[in-house]
């Protein structure tokens, strides 16, 4: 009872509060710790103790057959499904586990879905606006008005993405290639240290998937990205590093020519 | 800001035109022509065109939450009833010692039922201001309360439906209650005076059509601003994909909750204009019926642009004086058409129609 209050190294959530709401301790150059995560759904167990870890900056690739847990794995970091056993750690500090989705969105782990979920009746533009990053309090966006930065800000996404000529056009009315841009234009302007990408290219013609994978890259360093993808091409256009997933737990992981040669992932997509 | 809002939108422009000039030349032609000349409008047209204001600001509360944040509250008729019991016992205090037992402290139904003393909840709506506070507040802190339950624990779609309807019936059956101590299913009625004027007097009733006029359009054009605020727009969102406003870390409960406050404090301002001009409130304004039947009005008007709301509210509300004057047994048929008639073929009410057509012409 008293030992862990006497625990000369124990830092305490109320002292951490200040350093762990604003930026994420990513001293050991790890940004996301997954550990023992266990998940099932009536029985059947769509993550079992998996353990994955992704370095700060770094572009990874997630690859695995149908049903493997990925997209579970997406919701067991964003906070939209909690695991029955294991931890989840955002930086040294922050405990994914403890927070709610709208937490760790605000604390930097950001989402683009598999289906190309932006919101149809918006514009383009007032797409990006809700996305930004900025306080997202009730009251605050009662008053809140774009300031000049925000606006460029907000161009500047729109030109990565190819949208500008559309910046008034209600969403609902892109074409899904557009769509998908538009929500990882979404995913840009809010600044995330972490992105998670389920499915960027699914639906996209040959120039847009070279166009997104360009984008991707061009992101490493400055943001941690986590690609979910089917298409092989394109994680071997992007990938220095895989993960290969299978029956909720890591098979292997390297780079995308070990990964394809290893025996194991061969028999998992072929089958026996 | 709020003008500006208007500025590109015609029929919100045309509709704050409309409500400005009936409620100002109906009460207007109302005193200042003699009863024989033509341009004379009678008192019952007076109090009849002032309740559909009050109907058509309900309709507004409505059209907010539901249309805007996507809640289909069918319990809103409770905030408009505890707003107009709350304008009720105000003018019940009112009545002084001049109720029939001319008791000078309790009104006629305490004296009635043999209490003794005024009960706590009662102190207080002595005052105007008292009064009018509570109109607000307790429509607004059951809508509070209510929402941070359902909302903190994602109750949604059909569900929160039936449990606003529960609410309402729940709050129905307890105000038919004596004990309660609100005039039972006889509610609360025979006011006389309100801030010291005779409620009776044409001047008085013409005054009140014109406040539900102005409290109407400044209501209308206060939620032609809060839609278009950034919060609008996260609503707007939220309403089409909430765990995607979510996952962008905003608090969605929030957003449901204080727009869900925001109507039902409207509602309540509705039902405190109702009463005074109708002359009555009792529990029956709590039946799951009206509470549908404002959605109705809703629907026929067109969710989610607040004039429609408006202009079915009033339509809907003419209709009924009309039909049930010349054949009462088929007006529920009516509504009945008529709901079936908004969902199959106008899914989007008169003002989604009205668009269309707008739209067809202008591509032309």
């Amino acid at each position: 009872m008293i030992k862990p209050l006497v625990n000369r190294y124990k830092t305490f959530d109320f002292v951490n509060r200040a350093v762990a709401q604003d930026q994420v301790d990513v001293s050991h150059r790890t940004i996301l710790y997954l550990e023992d995560v266990s998940v099932s759904f009536d029985g059947f167990k769509a993550l079992n103790n998996l353990s994955l870890y992704i370095d700060n900056g770094e572009l990874r690739c997630l690859i695995g057959p149908n049903g493997a847990g990925k997209t579970t794995l997406m919701d067991v970091i964003t906070g939209k499904t909690r695991p029955d056993s294991g931890s989840v750690y955002f930086g040294q500090t922050m405990n994914c586990l403890e927070m709610d989705e709208p937490a760790i969105a605000q604390a930097g782990i950001c989402r683009k879905f598999q289906k190309p979920s932006v919101f149809d009746k918006l514009s383009v533009m007032e797409n990006l606006e809700l996305a930004m990053k900025a306080d997202k309090g009730a009251w605050v966006t009662l008053f809140s008005r774009l300031n000049g930065e925000q606006y460029d800000a907000i161009a500047e996404v729109m030109e990565i993405i190819g949208l500008t000529a559309h910046r008034s056009q209600q969403a609902g009315v892109l074409s899904h290639g557009q769509k998908q841009w538009l929500e990882i234009g979404m995913l840009l302007i809010q600044q995330p240290k972490v992105m998670l990408v389920d499915e960027p290219v699914a639906g996209m013609t040959h120039q847009e998937v070279d166009r997104t994978a360009e984008l991707l890259l061009s992101l490493r360093g400055k943001h941690s990205v986590v690609v979910v993808e089917h298409d092989m091409e394109f994680v071997r256009s992007i990938a220095n590093k895989v993960t290969v997933l299978h029956e909720g737990a890591v098979l292997t992981e390297g780079t995308m020519d070990e990964v394809q040669n290893d025996p194991r992932v061969i028999q998992v997509y072929l089958g026996d | 800001m709020t003008l500006q809002g208007l500025k590109n939108d015609k029929e919100s422009t045309v509709i704050v035109g409309l409500l400005a000039a009936v409620s100002l030349i109906i009460p207007i032609c109302n005193l200042l022509f003699p009863v024989d000349s033509m341009f004379h409008f009678s008192a019952y047209t007076v109090s009849l065109i002032g309740k559909y204001l009050t109907f058509a600001l309900l309709a507004l509360s409505l059209d907010l939450v539901w249309g805007y944040c996507g809640i289909l509250a069918l319990g809103q008729g409770a905030f408009f009833a505890l707003g107009g019991y709350a304008m009720g016992m105000y003018l019940m205090r009112q009545i002084g010692s001049r109720g029939v037992y001319g008791d000078p402290v309790l009104p006629d139904f305490m004296v009635f039922l043999n209490w003794k003393e005024l009960p706590w909840y009662w102190f207080g709506f002595d005052h105007f201001w008292f009064a009018m506070m509570m109109v607000v507040a307790v429509p607004g802190l059951l809508a509070y309360i209510f929402g941070w339950l359902a909302f903190r624990s994602r109750v949604t779609g059909v569900y929160l439906s039936i449990m606003t309807q529960a609410l309402t019936y729940a709050l129905m059956l307890a105000f038919f209650r004596n004990e309660m101590g609100f005039g039972g299913n006889n509610g609360l009625t025979d006011f006389k005076d309100i801030l010291g004027f005779n409620l009776q007097s044409e001047a008085v009733r013409a005054i009140l059509l014109m406040c539900s006029g102005g409290v109407l359009i400044a209501a209308f054009v206060g939620c032609r601003w809060l839609v278009n605020t950034k919060m609008g727009r996260v609503v707007t969102a939220l309403r089409d994909q909430e765990s995607r406003v979510r996952f962008l870390g905003y608090r969605v409960e929030m957003f449901k909750l204080w727009i869900f406050v925001c109507s039902a404090m409207l509602a309540g301002i509705a039902g405190a204009l109702y009463v005074p001009q109708v002359g009555i409130i009792n529990p029956s304004e709590f039946s799951p019926l009206n509470s549908l039947e404002i959605v109705m009005w809703v629907a026929v008007g067109g969710r989610g642009t607040l004039y429609g709301a408006i202009l079915g509210a009033i339509l809907v509300n003419f209709s009924k004086t009309v039909l049930t004057g010349l054949l009462p047994e088929i007006w529920l048929f009516t509504l009945g058409a008529m709901f079936i008639l908004v969902t199959v073929l106008m899914p989007d009410g008169l003002a989604g129609l009205w668009l269309r057509v707008r739209r067809t012409q202008s591509s032309k």
